[in-house]
């Protein structure tokens, strides 16, 4: 077997599979270089990510599966599921067997199945992230939420959040991946932070806490007694996104 | 802000207006090109769930829950004793923006009990959504229930800064409203569905000739009928919603099973179960009508006046139908695939277009996200398809039952879908 580790970048996944035909690699197997580390993989040849290898590989795909079937490849990457090259480099082979029909709609094949399977977790999981956030307003004026999703989804809610609010400074963290998205009233920016986010609440504006509470006994109003369904309420909304929520916070 | 009051009136208006299950955002077309507040979704955005496992979208409050009517079946009616309370229009302006701002919510659904005139009253509806509009820049989502009576003027400015309009017409049939809602007449009711529905059309030919035409109600205008308060069969039902859906426009009818809250000798007496079963058969009914190619009198017919609480309306319509059946997965069309129960329209799609690499099996069909408990019963395959021996069988039904275990949970599992369009589609 021949290992190929890349950079933790679509790019560098990209770069990789265009080595493994360029060198015609005999039984590649391509694994990102965080987990290619503590493997147990003994010989590893690292590849340098090069923009242009990997341009010609997603021209390539885009040919053959469209802007859509690149973006369902993206949505696969952010999944950071152990399995994603192995997948998607099966699902390369398999398009370059079949070169004139669009593979990606063969749903009957395993792993074109696997990453069908992949987008919808992840578009679930960034919709999710779209409708949980809470902002809680902060004393120098920005809008300031956390979260920790599953998969890393937060560069796929950057145009939900840039367009919806435009006349407030926000900002979304990561916490789990260290990583945020800030704007500033005119750029959204990636920015990592070394404040300690616990204490959050003593930063709140002091109108914070009053909104915060009405939208709690908003909730409990608009609730109907009478139609009680626990079940349907847990399983829209899982008890893993209750952290987010204002509303199901005990004040 | 005085928190204690405006806390008291948000409990008190949002406790009254709680039964109207509409919270959709969805049609909203605004972009937010002004560097305003929000933009709409088009396919709407459920931003938490209530206890009842009902989608909150909008910030869903009465202006105010006084009334000079005395509708039977609402709780805001004159001759109920309850607390009063009335917002002010920077009230539910304030509320509305500091709730957007936060990511609580797509925007807000606004209704109010009619106090002193209904153009009294809509004209405060009317100007809390322009303010929003005009003064705060805001371009998410309102959804304004009109008021019966209020003037064309009122209605013409209300579709200017509405996204959505309704009315709701809560009884289904004429006899029904006269007994329990005798100030209002059906007539009164359905006029501004008409006024709404004529502007509509207005302003898409006007829009062809100026691209400048403002918007009118871009998501278009739904209503809600109140199930089981009153003694209507499931055909007059859904008789009403097919015709509201062909002649009126409609995005949306909702159903609202009736929940006892008041003892009156009219109406169903208090602790009557609310008929979530029914309920939620009617809303298969209506998606069947709208996304899968049913016509209403397929669905119920004379025979058969009350849909089946035991299976869908889909395994109803194919038990009654078993000679369209088998259908074939290779090369049966589209229209008839959508009519395999346990078929969704999603895993309708993927099956066409798997079919042109490979013959599909039982299997395949399973991992598209079929029900492959029902839908096994209904279909053929290129290889011989053991479970059809059952198709001529009386007990099929029986049989699709007793394999159903968890029936009940699939009931509500599938209402909850059906009630928020957005997880439903996707
Ligand atoms: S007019 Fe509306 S608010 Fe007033 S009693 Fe009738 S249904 Fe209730």
């Amino acid at each position: 077997m021949n290992i190929l580790s890349y950079d933790n970048t679509l790019e560098g996944f990209f770069t990789a599979v265009f080595e493994v035909y360029e060198y015609k690699y005999l039984n590649p197997k391509i694994v990102r270089q965080s987990l290619a580390q503590n493997a147990l993989f003994s010989e590893v040849t690292p590849i340098i990510t090069q923009q242009d290898k990997a341009d010609r590989v997603t021209q390539r795909l885009e040919k053959q599966i469209g802007k859509e079937g690149l973006r369902e490849i993206l949505f696969g990457f952010l999944s950071e599921n152990e399995n994603f090259e192995d997948i998607v480099f099966e699902i390369i082979k398999y398009g370059i067997e079949h070169p004139n029909q669009n593979i990606l709609k063969n749903y009957a094949h395993p792993a074109v199945l696997q990453l069908s399977k992949w987008v919808k977790s992840v578009g679930r999981e960034a919709h999710r992230m779209e409708a949980f956030v809470r902002f809680e307003l902060l004393q120098d004026g920005i809008y300031f939420a956390q979260i920790k999703p599953d998969f890393n989804v937060l560069p796929l809610t950057i145009s939900y959040f840039k367009e919806r609010y435009q006349d407030q400074k926000w900002l979304v963290y990561d916490t789990k991946r260290n990583f945020g998205i800030y704007y500033d009233l005119k750029t959204v920016e990636w920015i990592q932070l070394d404040l300690e986010i616990k204490n959050i609440t003593q930063k709140h504006d002091q109108t914070e806490r009053k909104y915060q509470h009405l939208w709690a006994e908003y909730f409990d109003h608009t609730n109907i007694k009478e139609r009680k369904n626990t079940k349907l309420h847990i399983q829209h909304v899982p008890k893993r996104y209750w952290k987010y929520l204002t509303e199901k916070r005990t004040f | 802000m005085n928190y204690d009051r405006i806390k008291e009136k948000l409990e008190i208006l949002a406790d009254a207006a709680k039964y109207d299950v509409s919270c959709s955002s969805s049609g909203g077309t605004r972009k937010n090109t002004n560097k305003g507040l929000g933009n709409s979704h088009a396919s709407g955005i459920c931003h938490t769930f209530t206890e009842d496992g009902r989608c909150v979208s909008l910030l869903k409050i009465l202006l105010t829950n006084y009334c000079i009517y005395d509708c039977a079946y609402c709780v805001s009616r004159k001759s109920n004793d309850i607390q009063r309370a009335a917002f002010t229009v920077e009230e539910v302006v304030d509320l509305t923006i500091n709730f957007y701002r936060r990511n609580y919510i797509e925007g807000l659904f606004l209704s109010s009990g009619i106090f002193k005139t209904p153009d009294f009253t809509m004209e405060r509806l009317v100007r809390i959504a322009k303010k929003l509009r005009l003064e705060h820049n805001f371009n998410g989502y309102i959804h304004l229930k009109t008021i019966p009576g209020a003037s064309d003027e009122l209605m013409q400015e209300a579709g200017l800064y509405a996204d959505r309009l309704s009315v709701n017409l809560e009884i289904p049939t004429q006899s029904g409203l006269k007994l329990l809602a005798p100030e209002k007449d059906h007539k009164q009711m359905i006029k501004p569905m008409g006024f709404v529905k004529d502007a509509l059309v207005q302003y898409k030919e006007e829009r062809q000739k100026f691209k400048s035409t403002p918007k009118f109600a871009p998501a278009g205008q739904s209503t809600q009928m109140i199930i089981g308060a009153t003694q209507e069969t499931d055909l007059q039902i859904i008789k009403v919603a097919d015709h509201f859906y062909n002649n009126f426009n409609l995005k949306r009818v909702y159903y609202s099973g009736y929940v006892p809250v008041l003892s009156d000798t009219r109406l169903p007496a208090l602790g009557t179960e609310v008929p979530m079963v029914r309920e939620n058969r009617l809303y298969q009914a209506d998606w069947l009508m709208r996304f899968y190619g049913f016509k209403a009198d397929e669905i119920v017919d004379r025979q058969n006046p009350f849909l089946d609480l035991e299976v869908d309306p889909k395994i109803s319509w194919a038990l009654r139908n078993i000679d369209q059946f088998p259908i074939n997965i290779q090369q049966a069309p589209l229209e008839m695939i959508f009519r395999i129960p346990g078929v969704g329209v999603k895993s309708a799609y993927k099956i066409v277009h798997a079919r042109r690499f490979q013959s599909l099996s039982l299997e395949h069909l399973k991992k598209m996200g079929v029900a492959t408990n029902r839908a096994k019963y209904f279909i053929d395959f290129k290889i011989q398809n053991n479970h059809l021996k059952h198709l001529s069988t009386i007990h099929l039904k029986q049989i699709i039952l007793d394999e159903s275990k968890t029936k009940y949970q699939k009931t509500f599992s599938n209402q909850l879908s059906l009630l928020n369009e957005h997880s439903f589609l996707r």
